[in-house]
């Protein structure tokens, strides 16, 4: 009973701790000083890789962590919802359009120079409000005792063909496939999108999370799933048990298929602990950073200046991605065509 | 006696059951905001007409399966020689130490393929039937055998005995059951998602997550609130208004028991194969994914946590809801009358809303109008008891109603306050049902998995969220754990709902 019991007295101090602290942080420029309650991190990203972070950070800052999940969008609508009573310092996203949306409302703050130096200009808005702090790209997962190499779908538009009917597979409620949506809307147009959703009502089979529809493929449920590229590089480097069917076909050709999704990062700039948020996103695109990525199990890519990634991974230059603005992809209007084609 | 005021514990129950009304009204309110043209075009679309069909055909195909094997268990268990017929009575109560997520987790991991309408009425029916079997249970080892003895003198057969004399009888008890199950079927979020089935409840958690309470999901939530009363009203037009108790003098004498002979080993298939499917596939299930793991998975600091978190909420939640509910089953036992029953109504159809419906409707209300509130304790614990107060409501009564109102009345005449009277005296004596009402609540509260997400705290994660969160990484391994302490933790809150269901029958 101590812990949530501590929580609540954590949640007592909290007002007291506000005065305290933030006379301290105005004392301390050049370092962060922690405060006792530390920052709430409202992580969209994949759980265990924002606990890896967040307890590096810690260990190395000595500033704590509290991390809230749920998925991008939620959180997205959610901290324009909130406004400036947010209590959230920090939004860590898979995707770019639920960055967008917060940027949208104008409820980020600038990032510190140092660490938009960090990450090079292709993987970060121009106006500086948030950063990419990783990437992941679109791939079909396929079933590769079933479908030869020469009849895999040459683009993503093919998927919406009849002879794909009852083929394939993806999750449409997640924020990943959305984001895929998104660079789909901007680069063909909403007449585009529209019938294409439409077709995939028709076509598709629907499951709930990636790392499902990859494991219906392996078992033979259906052909192949649109996902992002990590999950089967996950399970290859657990058991492969979810995988060992499964094989990775890239659309390349800037192919709106060969799409890469930037995940953001940014510090909300209603946050009681600015220093300390700031901190935080500076250290993930920094060299610590950007090192779990690289040798974690994450399977992400790196994008912080001169970061690699997992060598075990397509080479980010080699997937020929299709050029895409990350920071205007429009999630409302996606919601809005898939609730429309009957996929929400 | 007439009273103009109401008294104290009348003003408390009609504040409570307007309170509770809160997540009603703001569905309305939203529909009404939203414009009856944006609203129909959100409300009368394919996906809600699939949506319909699903949850229909659910509800239809579970809930009488529920009733034949809750009446079929409770026979045999009650009024036959079955042998070990205690055991197997219990055995068909435990499944509710199971969560319905945990249940369905272990049914996909057993069969990857399992999925869509057949899966979702399987895995209900295992998770659910208990809900029928303890009230049927209950009412048949109290029925009073002198009516089957002066049916059966008139030369009716045995089947026909059960048909037109036990069945009538247990028309409340099936009525009642088939209503829990029917809600539950409407709110249960975990274990549909994990074997694909969509249903209202489903859609409203995915539009949720999709756009933070957009209106789409409060069109969804409105549609899924008219179900919930259309449910309410069909059980009580069906439940009609005769009488079921026994008249006469003297006391009801021990049923027989029937006596199957040879096809004994027949009829023990049904609870063999029931507890094999509802116990045995999650314990087999859970016992494979505990050895793959090892001792890697057992992360007891996080676990620890969690379990912790987790206690907390369901004690001071359940706490909260029976108190909440003590005013309302105090007037409803001593000052019956047309304001008891209005505001008992309110509280059955708030308890009937889903635990998303209220969730949703107090994420909004904190963040735009009590913002102090929003992601506090005071919001998760009032939802619960929102959620779960008809569940305390139903024990409390019924024990309030065996303590003799005269010992009140006896200490408020040797000078005691009213309140303190009913605390000394009544409450005292209606501790058992207390008890069996927090624990019916915190069961509840333990297995409680979208409006948790929804509601709680900034760093809370309770074993149920730790599991979900890992289950749909497909780490089942690692959500093992998680699953085995929600079991334990649950099995002796079934076994205290088995005693009490079987000393509120008198034996």
């Amino acid at each position: 009973m101590t812990p949530p019991l501590y929580s609540f007295a954590s949640a007592a101090a909290f007002a007291l701790g506000l005065a305290l602290t933030s006379s301290a942080a105005l004392a301390a420029n050049a370092t962060v000083t922690p405060s006792a309650e530390g920052i709430i991190v409202y992580n969209a990203q994949h759980e265990s890789l924002a606990e890896a972070w967040a307890a590096a950070f810690t260990a190395e800052t000595g500033i704590k962590v509290t991390l809230r999940n749920a998925g991008d969008t939620e959180f997205a609508n959610q901290l324009v919802q909130e406004g400036a009573a947010s209590p959230a310092d920090v939004f860590l996203t898979e995707n770019s359009p639920a960055m967008a949306l917060v940027d949208a409302a104008g409820l980020f703050a600038p990032l510190d120079k140092e660490t938009l130096a960090l990450v090079p200009e292709n993987f970060r808005p121009a106006d500086g409000k948030w950063t990419g702090i990783a990437a992941r790209s679109t791939v079909f997962a396929y079933d590769k005792t079933k479908l030869a190499a020469d009849k895999l779908p040459k683009s993503l538009l093919d998927l919406a063909d009849p002879s794909w009917k009852g083929r394939w597979a993806a999750s449409p409620s997640g924020a990943d496939f959305q984001a895929i949506v998104g660079a789909l809307l901007q680069l063909k147009g909403e007449e585009a999108t529209a019938a294409w959703l439409k077709a995939m009502k028709e076509n598709f089979t629907a499951y709930k999370g990636n790392s499902t529809a990859m494991k219906a493929v392996n078992a033979g449920q259906v052909e192949g799933a649109v996902i992002y590229h990590y999950y089967w590089f996950g399970d290859q480097a657990k058991t492969g048990e979810n995988s060992k069917n499964v094989a990775l076909h890239y659309f390349r050709h800037q192919d709106p298929g060969a799409f890469v999704s930037v995940s953001g990062g940014g510090v909300l700039a209603s946050s009681k602990h600015p220093d300390e948020a700031q901190a935080f996103v500076k250290w993930v695109v920094g060299k610590g950073g950007q090192e779990i990525l690289k040798t974690g199990t994450s399977f992400e890519y790196a994008v912080g200046n001169g970061a690699d990634s997992n060598p075990k991974l397509e080479p980010l230059a080699k997937l020929d991605a299709p050029k895409v603005e990350q920071s205007t992809l429009d999630s409302k209007k996606v919601t809005d065509l898939m609730t429309a084609a009957g996929l929400l | 006696m007439p009273r103009r005021t109401l008294s104290p514990a009348a003003s408390l129950a009609t504040l409570i059951s307007i309170l509770s009304l809160l997540p009603l009204a703001f569905v309305v309110f939203v529909t009404i905001q939203t414009g009856w043209t944006a609203a129909a075009a959100m409300i009368f679309r394919p996906r809600v007409f699939e949506l319909l069909v699903n949850t229909v055909l659910l509800v239809a195909l579970t809930v009488p399966i529920c009733i034949a094997l809750a009446v079929a268990l409770a026979f045999l268990t009650e009024r036959s020689d079955l042998p070990g017929a205690r055991i197997w009575s219990f055995l068909a109560v435990a499944p509710l130490a199971v969560p319905a997520f945990v249940q369905s987790y272990a049914w996909v991991s057993l069969l990857p393929r399992l999925h869509g309408l057949a899966a979702g009425v399987l895995v209900s029916v295992l998770a659910y039937f208990p809900f029928l079997y303890l009230p049927v249970a209950a009412t048949m080892r109290r029925l009073d055998p002198a009516l089957e003895e002066a049916a059966a003198a008139i030369g009716d057969p045995p089947a026909r005995v059960f048909r037109r004399i036990v069945l009538p009888q247990l028309r409340l008890a099936i009525l009642g059951g088939s209503l829990l199950v029917g809600l539950h079927l409407l709110a249960e979020y975990g274990l549909f998602a994990m074997i694909r089935f969509d249903t209202f409840t489903t859609a409203i958690v995915e539009q949720f997550q999709s756009t933070f309470n957009g209106p789409a999901a409060n069109m969804l939530a409105g549609v899924l609130v008219v179900f919930c009363l259309l449910l309410l009203a069909l059980e009580a037009a069906l439940r009609g208004r005769e009488r079921y108790a026994r008249v006469g003098s003297g006391a009801a004498m021990a049923p027989r028991r029937v006596r199957l002979g040879r096809t004994m080993p027949l009829f023990l298939m049904l609870p063999v194969s029931v507890t094999a499917l509802a116990l045995g596939v999650p314990g087999v299930t859970l016992g494979s994914w505990l050895a793959a793991g090892g001792l890697d998975i057992w992360k007891f600091d996080a676990i620890g946590r969690s379990l912790g978190q987790t206690l907390f909420l369901a004690i001071a939640g359940a706490a909260l809801a029976t108190l909440l509910a003590l005013p309302m089953a105090w007037i409803a036992i001593r000052r019956p009358g047309r304001l008891q029953r209005l505001l008992e109504a309110c509280n059955y159809v708030t308890g009937s809303l889903p635990g998303v419906v209220v969730a949703l409707a107090l994420v909004t209300i904190t963040v735009r109008v009590a913002l102090p509130l929003y992601q506090t304790f005071v919001t998760i614990l009032a939802a619960y008891a929102l959620m779960f107060l008809p569940r305390a409501l139903v024990s409390l009564r019924a024990s309030i109603a065996q303590a003799p109102v005269e010992l009140e009345q006896a200490a408020a005449s040797l000078g005691r306050s009213r309140a303190n009277a009913f605390f000394s005296v009544t409450l005292r004596l209606a501790a058992p049902g207390v008890a069996s009402s927090m624990a019916l609540a915190s069961l509840g509260i333990f297995n409680e998995l979208p409006g948790t997400q929804m509601l709680a705290p900034n760093g809370t994660r309770t074993l149920a969220m730790a599991f979900w969160a890992l289950s749909s990484e497909l780490d089942y391994a690692a959500a093992a754990p998680y699953a085995l302490i929600m079991v334990v933790v649950s099995l002796p809150l079934a076994w205290l709902l088995h005693v009490q269901s079987r000393r509120s029958a008198g034996r």
